[in-house]
């Protein structure tokens, strides 16, 4: 009974906060490949933009979690999720805009993405140094610890207040946007423009709002997304290139251009990362008297061990991309 | 008209190397060109995947590790504690324990000419896959540790450096042929997130297995294929390595320049620039493409194979993105694309830039810790020069994306010659 709550703990609980949190940044990065028919590579580095706003918010305003009861960062995040969405929108204006009204192959953005995500690496490192922080400074994170009604579990489930709130987050936005695309005007729109972008401009949208709206959603998310993760761990000004590729393996799985597909993406490549990196050997620990002795059940056994877990979003890449390349939900190819 | 340009932004280059070696001293100066020599070979190798056929290549630091890691084992001498050992013979085993493992799966996926139905074939072939890589991993990782403690890592097999280079070269091109023929089928970005993903696996494998390569100890001192600095002292050797390199570029150069000129070059470009009406005339575009993404990635293992030489020592931690990534495609774009000359100029030039930033940057930050303690009393934090480093970040990444939208073909444009 104590291995399973273990495998709850490592497996379920983990895989559940990973998984929301590549959702997050996936819904971004999946919607402006929709839309404007590039791979963002900054994407990551506007997460931990986003975070470090909620940061600088903590730190001017560490008392204000005390009012509401909530985590002080959690309280934030509204404002740093805007600033954030302008930032990515300035972003646009001044970066990509320029290349787009050239008509340069799409190949040249990436690139120009990946200069803009050197950019604000830079300034964020310049800023802030490389060490990690933490956003319980000033208050204490509550942590619920569960126990089950049986005889034999005398461990307890594990979780913490920021978890809980992640995947309440999680909820919210994906039902928002679920009723953002299907039932506002804007939204249709930018499915319009996700499908045919010349014959949605001829018939009259708006397309510049449609990439600015675009630019919003992703850039709050990404910020929500890595304030999230940073009130479940520490905000880690590094992480850039480490969690960009789970997220781009989650949108692909997902199908790209498809917001369901990248939270479902989200969520393989999440679960992918905690059960590749399980240690299967305790699960086999009860049986103990029932496996033969001439079995010699390893100490570990992990399908991948924990420094290479970035060789599983990348496994699971490929593998979609050999069989499957329109992913799960059927999205564009590439 | 076209030659005058390219004589002016090589004199001013010379003129620029001359102003360093004055300036820096000549071992200091030597080395920097040895150096950026190894860096002209890489950017040659990225200027005709990106110039040649428009191949997006984010991975450049993994071939790099893989040209320095090889050239470390085939060089590096040989290490008797673990061949006299009963070690090998067991890492022998591992070994043989995976190609069965690959043969078992391997045949279970042909076994579709037995009438084994597709479905049924996937899942075994899946499951043989995953068992037989679990018991590789779980014997490996004892083998592994034994070496560790007893031996430290298996060491080189004490080849000369030459031979350690191809190889090097060579184990780029297996990698990027694998990687290609996944990839290449499908729209460009998924070749950047592939090869940005194979480039991190790369390192984190050479970090963690530290029977393979001694992970952060690092292995030194790595045997160079011309005399060393503590035989001949520091000018002398830094010269002769220099030969070795410039005569490789010079090499490679002319070989490119042929290869650009020839019918071969010419349905690259064409692919490149209108791939449909390419595939309309009968070329096979994907394998085309494969073939030079292929023979670049040997270049850049070659290149990286040289760079690590040089720097006589393998740390697998050692290998940045930003250093063995972004920094030659600065080299490549800024150079102009496409130009083989250009991507030469611009290796030299970005890399003399980068290698002189270093200390402009921490002198620069410096002085602005200085005045900023004596008029605003300011405190600069402890690791200002950590991030004073930064700033080179920051830099690389505006000049990206300044030449992308200002001057998009480079210092040296492709030169479009009309054979008509």
């Amino acid at each position: 009974m104590n291995e399973l709550i273990f495998f709850f703990n490592k497996v379920v609980v983990a895989g559940t906060v990973i998984g929301s949190i590549y959702a997050l940044g996936a819904i971004g990065v999946t919607l402006v490949f929709a839309i404007l028919r590039f791979s963002h590579f900054a994407h990551a580095d506007i997460m931990t933009f986003g975070a470090f706003m909620s940061y600088i918010l903590v730190v001017a305003f560490p008392e204000l979690g005390g009012y509401v009861g909530l985590p002080t960062g959690f309280v934030v995040m509204p404002i740093a999720m805007l600033v954030t969405a302008f930032f990515a929108v300035g972003l646009d204006k001044a970066f990509y805009k320029p290349l787009r009204d050239n008509n340069v192959k799409p190949v040249v953005m990436v690139i120009a993405s990946i200069g803009v995500t050197l950019m604000i690496q830079g300034v964020l490192r310049l800023f802030a140094g490389t060490t990690s922080r933490n956003f319980y400074f000033a208050e204490n994170k509550e942590i619920f610890r569960i126990k089950l009604p049986f005889e034999a579990a005398s461990r307890k489930i594990f979780i913490t207040e920021p978890q809980i709130l992640l995947v309440l987050f999680l909820i919210v936005a994906v039902i928002s946007l679920h009723f953002f695309l299907t039932r506002s005007r804007l939204g249709k729109a930018m499915r319009a423009m996700s499908d045919n972008p010349d014959l949605s401009r001829i018939s009259g949208i708006n397309t510049n709002v449609v990439v600015w709206t675009t630019w919003m959603i992703a850039g709050g998310l990404a910020a929500a997304a890595g304030t999230l993760l940073s009130l479940d761990v520490t905000l880690k000004p590094d992480l850039s290139f480490n969690i960009l590729l789970p997220i781009f393996a989650a949108a692909v799985v997902g199908g790209v251009g498809k917001p369901y597909g990248a939270i479902a993406g989200g969520f393989v490549v999440g679960f992918a990362e905690t059960l590749a990196i399980f240690n299967w050997s305790i699960l086999l620990r009860p049986f103990s008297g029932i496996i033969p002795d001439w079995i010699d059940v390893p100490s570990t056994i992990a399908f991948v061990p924990t420094e290479y877990k970035i060789v599983v979003p990348f496994v699971l890449l490929i593998a979609i991309l050999v069989w499957r390349p329109t992913g799960i939900f059927k999205g564009k190819v590439l | 008209m076209a030659i005058k340009r390219e004589f002016i932004v090589f004199g001013l280059l010379g003129l620029f190397i001359l102003v360093i070696f004055t300036q820096m001293g000549t071992a200091f100066s030597l080395r920097m060109l040895m150096e950026a020599s190894c860096y002209a070979i890489i950017a040659l190798g990225l200027t005709i995947q990106w110039g040649y056929a428009g191949l997006f290549n984010v991975g450049i630091m993994g071939f790099i590790a893989v040209g320095g890691f090889l050239t470390m084992l085939i060089s590096f001498p040989v290490n008797d504690k673990f061949w006299n050992s009963s070690m090998p013979a067991e890492l022998g085993m591992v070994f043989v324990y995976a190609l069965v493992g690959i043969a078992l799966t391997w045949a279970i996926t042909k076994s579709g000419h037995f009438g084994v139905s597709k479905k049924l074939r996937t899942f075994l072939a899946v499951t043989t896959g995953a068992i037989a890589y679990l018991v590789v991993m779980n014997t490996l990782g004892p083998v592994g540790d034994e070496i560790e403690s007893k031996a430290g890592f298996i060491g080189g097999f004490g080849l000369p450096v030459f031979v350690g280079w191809v190889v090097g070269g060579l184990g780029a091109g297996i990698i990027a042929y694998y990687v290609g023929h996944i990839c290449l089928g499908l729209r460009s970005d998924y070749l950047a997130i592939a090869t940005l993903g194979i480039a991190e696996i790369i390192k984190a494998v050479f970090k963690n297995a530290d029977w393979l390569t001694q992970g952060t100890l690092t292995v030194s001192p790595l045997p160079w294929p011309t005399p060393t600095p503590n035989d001949v002292g520091f000018i002398a050797a830094r010269s002769g390595y220099l030969v070795v390199t410039t005569i490789l570029v010079v090499v490679i150069y002319f070989a490119l320049q042929r290869a650009y000129n020839a019918p071969w070059g010419r349905m690259m470009r064409a692919i490149r620039d209108n791939e449909v009406s390419s595939a309309a005339m009968g070329k096979n575009v994907n394998k085309r493409r494969l073939e030079i993404f292929i023979l670049g990635s040997i270049l850049m293992g070659l290149g990286g194979a040289a760079l690590i030489t040089s720097t006589r020592i393998f740390d697998p931690s050692g290998f940045l993105p930003l250093n063995h990534t972004f920094l030659i495609w600065v080299m490549v774009i800024l150079g102009g694309s496409g130009n083989n000359l250009g991507a030469i100029f611009g290796a030299i030039f970005v890399y003399l830039i980068w290698i002189i930033s270093e200390p402009a940057a921490i002198l620069m930050f410096q002085t602005i810790q200085t005045y900023g303690l004596a008029w605003f009393d300011w405190n600069a934090p402890s690791d200002l020069i950590s991030r004073a480093l930064q700033m080179r970040v920051f830099v690389i990444g505006l000049t990206i994306t300044l030449v992308l939208r200002f001057a998009p073909q480079g210092v040296l444009p492709e030169k479009v010659t009309n054979h008509g």
